[in-house]
């Protein structure tokens, strides 16, 4: 299993559309995957990343555009004709199947003889590291161990796509972050394409070879965790991405990238221009851990509050015009101080002002 | 009298622990009721059962098993009752199987559950002309050309198998679509991206999850379908071929006024539903009885 | 996969069919009782010769209607009553508490829901009849709240269970003693649940045959039961009018299950029955 099953060379979405009624929540998306790569599908809830994973599997039709796999058209199949592996969110075992029956069903399915079952069972099995478990039935297992069935069911079929739909979210904090570790060996492993939906930046930064960024049914962003981390498009997606300021102002001068922006918090802002085509008004997009407490900064503030976080002081302020800060500070302040806060102009982000939420 | 207060808390305190106090004697009416209404009226039949006019302690029961007119209602009902349960629950799994994603799902069950309101005598009553030589079905089969003369569909066996299920089979359809509907949809979409078909995602992930909930509702429908009473006279041929045990029993006891007889066909007929309804358990054991969910979600 | 597809749909068209079939058999037959109460001379043809309301006259006089209906009503008045008042608090005290025993009271709440009322009901009916209460109009009502008690019970619990302990415990907080917290708390909480119940346990209670049959003497027979006398007697009196009798009995049933039904889901009732039968 060590290499990838049905060869292809991409999967291409063309303007795939799916309403509800009148709600819209795919609106016509375009992506091509290639193969063994690893596409993390991101946003908030109801952003329609999992009816994008359902519309992929099959388990809801498209009303609208194509799906293709190199030359083949897959969104007419049925989800059984489509062969791709697929991870529910609450794992979907068979209960009454042992271990070893979920894992061979896909098998089983396409009347693969028993001892080819069998080994090729094993392998998944050896591949999730659950070799000793195959005769238990799921119930009998930890929640870890059953979203390892989860996967190995969905990659025993050999599928040219395997499609995870936010397979982390019942596990704790320890697990998640082991588990990631292994779906990242396990595609890896395989060699074939993974569509991966979460609502988790971590999550998707640390597994996927490029993000989708979704938001209301449309594609915000695609690109790679370093992109979406470090220049994201919009305004949105910077604030999704962890941008937690977002101060308006009116830009004072613009030369090529950098602007200068007076935000009414003191002295005028320099920053770096992502999503800024013309006029006088622009939105400021900084990190709280990039806002820093210094001894003379451009912006004044009146501190609220403050909590400490270990590595650093993390704070909330009140600028003079009310506007709602947060930033890291090396020492304790107290509430009621003044604080002067400044940013490297390479992380602060502006933005046209009313494209704001997108 | 302190210490007598005193006494009665700590009596009281640990009553309590146990998780018996004021609220929970509210049961008591309820089951001192069942007890006195149902518990002790069974067990008087049971008692009165061995208490014949005359002749010995097993009497009654010996006259019943000598008596081929009585032993063989036994027969009669069991023949009515195992293949309506059957076929209702034959027909009630693909149509639950179907009607579970239905949005007017409301306006059919209502419409199911009208014979169950109706009762068994009204719908007698109605199948009685339905049925008949003149009757509704017979024109309509002989207007397709199905049929070249009415077919007899009342007073004998079929009339009553008609009645019970179209009275049984709401009752089963029901229990089998809210246990079809507690399938986790993801099962069988997980079974579907693997490659299973829809009648293997039945055969294979479906079927297997609810055999145990459709061996309960055998039972309870079968249970229903052994005490067949009113239809049975009315529908069919209370002297020959639908002389069901029920009917044995109430003329036993309202006929002939022999109670300690009645009792004893009344406690017959217990003891043939408890033997069947065991050993459909006992098979159900056979099979998967965990929850319907997948895994921990 | 071309056949397996036309076989799917094939199979899904004749499930639809049979369906429709039931159903369409089953107005048929309700129907064809309603259109004979109404006719004047039915034989041999699709529809009956001509219309009339004189059926519902004589059998209103004939099988003394009005003395029925108020016997049957005062009845299932009594019924629903006395098991709402029997069965709410029991069932409040089931949900809420556990106590060493609890599932054999809950089994002897199941029984008389399990066992057909014709096998428990000989027995009863014999045990009236020793203390001279058959044939009397508190026997039938006793006979029939044998079934309708537990039925409110089991029915009551998971309304009972949906009801957050908190929301009690806050009413005590704020100074309610018990029979305030009753009346204020839980009886507006539980009125969804106890007005299904009373309205089920009357379905129940009207359209149940076979304890009534066995207990009641001529002058405490409920409709159902009047009803069956006069089709078993039947070509002593005119069909037409027994099916007008059929009519007000339906009427008589459906009024509650119809109220009923806006409060519950049929799938749900027997849905809680089976969930807590299998339990």
């Amino acid at each position: 299993m060590a290499t990838a099953s049905a060869d292809f060379r991409e999967l291409r979405l063309d303007r795939i559309s799916r309403t509800f009624g009148a709600h819209n929540a795919l609106k016509e998306i375009s992506l091509t995957v290639q193969r063994g790569e690893f596409i993390a599908l991101l946003g908030p809830s109801g952003c329609g990343k999992s009816t994008a994973l359902n519309c992929l599997a099959g388990l809801l039709p498209l009303t609208g555009g194509s799906i293709w796999l190199d030359d083949r058209r897959t969104d007419t199949l049925k989800p059984e004709e489509r062969g791709f592996g697929m991870v529910f969110q609450n794992y979907a075992l068979f209960p009454h199947m042992s271990v070893h029956r979920n894992v061979g069903f896909g098998l089983q399915m396409q009347n693969v003889p028993k001892p080819e079952i069998k080994r090729r069972v094993d392998e998944a099995l050896g591949v999730v590291r659950l070799a000793s478990q195959a005769s238990k039935l799921p119930a009998q297992l930890s929640g870890g161990q059953q979203q390892r069935v989860a996967i190995a069911r969905a990659i025993a079929v050999e599928p040219p796509l395997v499609l995870m739909d936010e397979p982390l979210s019942n596990l704790d904090a320890k697990l998640r972050l082991e588990m990631r570790a292994e779906i990242r060996r396990i595609h890896r492993m395989l060699g074939s394409a993974t569509i991966y939906v979460t609502h988790d930046q971590d999550e998707a930064l640390s597994l996927a070879d490029r993000i989708v960024v979704l938001r209301e049914g449309s594609v915000r962003q695609i690109g790679t965790p370093q992109q979406l981390y470090e220049r994201p498009l919009h305004a949105d997606v910077a604030e999704f991405m962890g941008f937690r300021n977002a101060l308006k102002g009116k830009i004072l001068r613009r030369a090529g990238d950098e602007v200068e922006v007076d935000c009414g918090l003191g002295a005028a802002i320099l920053g770096t221009a992502c999503d800024l085509t013309t006029g006088t008004e622009a939105v400021l997009a900084i990190r709280p851990s990039d806002l820093l407490a210094t001894a003379s900064g451009p912006i004044q503030a009146k501190v609220t509050g403050m909590e400490y976080r270990g590595e650093a002081y993390y704070g909330t302020a009140t600028g003079a015009q009310g506007q709602e800060l947060f930033f890291r500070s090396e020492a304790p302040l107290q509430a009621g101080d003044t604080v002067s806060l400044t940013a490297p102009k390479d992380r602060v982000l502006a933005y046209a002002a009313g494209a704001y939420h997108g | 009298m302190a210490d007598a207060s005193s006494g009665t808390l700590s009596l009281r305190h640990r009553l309590a622990e146990r998780g018996i106090d004021g609220v929970t004697l509210l049961i008591v009416p309820a089951a001192l009721f069942v007890v006195l209404l149902f518990v002790y009226p069974f067990a008087y039949g049971f008692l009165l059962s061995f208490a014949p006019a005359k002749g010995g302690w097993l009497e009654n029961y010996r006259r019943f098993f000598d008596d081929p007119y009585m032993y063989r209602t036994i027969w009669y009902t069991l023949r009515l009752a195992i293949p309506v349960t059957l076929l209702n629950i034959a027909i009630s799994v693909p149509i639950a199987m179907q009607v579970r994603h239905l949005r007017r799902q409301k306006l059919l069950t209502t419409i199911l559950v009208l014979p169950i309101t109706l009762g068994t005598v009204l719908v007698a009553e109605g199948l009685l002309s339905y049925l008949g030589p003149q009757g509704w079905l017979n024109r309509a089969l002989m207007l397709f050309g199905m049929i070249d003369r009415p077919i007899r569909l009342v007073h004998n066996y079929w009339g009553v198998f008609i009645s019970l299920v179209i009275t049984g089979f709401p009752f089963t359809f029901l229990l089998t679509l809210s246990m079809i509907s507690g399938l986790d949809p993801a099962l069988e979409q997980a079974a579907a991206t693997l490659g299973a078909r829809s009648r293997q995602r039945f055969a294979k992930i479906v079927l297997p999850l609810i055999v145990p909930g459709l061996a309960v509702t055998f039972c309870l429908a079968f249970v229903d379908a052994f005490s067949v009473f009113p239809s049975a006279v009315m529908l069919g041929a209370p002297a020959g071929e639908t002389r069901v045990i029920s009917l044995a029993a109430s003329q036993a006891a309202f006929e002939q006024y022999d109670y300690s007889y009645a009792s004893a066909i009344a406690m017959i007929m217990a003891v043939v539903q408890l033997c069947f309804v065991g050993l459909v358990l006992l098979a159900r054991g056979l099979f998967y009885k965990g929850p319907l969910g997948g895994g921990k979600g | 996969m071309k056949m397996d597809n036309a076989l799917d749909k094939l199979w899904k068209t004749l499930v639809w069919a049979f369906m429709v079939f039931f159903v369409l058999n089953v107005i048929a037959m309700i129907a064809v009782v309603a259109v004979n109460s109404f006719g004047t001379r039915w034989l041999g043809t699709w529809l009956p010769a001509g219309y009339t309301l004189r059926w519902y006259k004589s059998a209103w006089k004939e099988f003394q209607l009005s003395d029925v209906l108020l016997v049957t009503f005062q009845i299932a008045g009594a019924v629903v009553l006395l098991s709402a008042l029997i069965g709410v608090p029991a069932a409040y005290a089931m949900a809420r508490r556990n106590f060493p025993g609890k599932s054999l009271v809950m089994l002897l709440f199941l029984l008389p829901l399990l066992v057909p009322p014709i096998t428990f009901g000989v027995p009863l009916a014999t045990v009236l009849y020793k203390y001279g209460l058959a044939g009397t109009m508190s026997g039938v009502i006793i006979a029939n709240l044998v079934p309708t008690v537990p039925f409110t019970v089991i029915l009551m619990m998971p309304f009972v269970e949906q009801i957050d302990s908190r929301v009690e415990a806050a009413a005590r907080v704020f100074g309610a003693n018990t029979w305030q917290l009753f009346l204020h708390v839980l009886v507006p909480l539980l009125a969804p649940g106890i007005l299904a119940a009373s309205l089920l346990s009357m379905v129940r209670t009207v359209s149940m045959f076979e304890l009534t049959f066995l207990t009641a003497g001529p002058s405490s027979q409920t409709l159902v039961v009047a009803l069956y006398y006069s089709v078993f007697a039947a070509g002593v009196r005119a069909g037409q009018s027994i099916d007008a009798m059929a009519v007000i009995y339906m009427l008589s049933t459906l009024i509650w299950l119809v109220v009923a039904l806006r409060f519950v889901n049929p799938t749900q009732i027997v849905g809680r029955a089976k969930k807590s039968r299998t339990a």
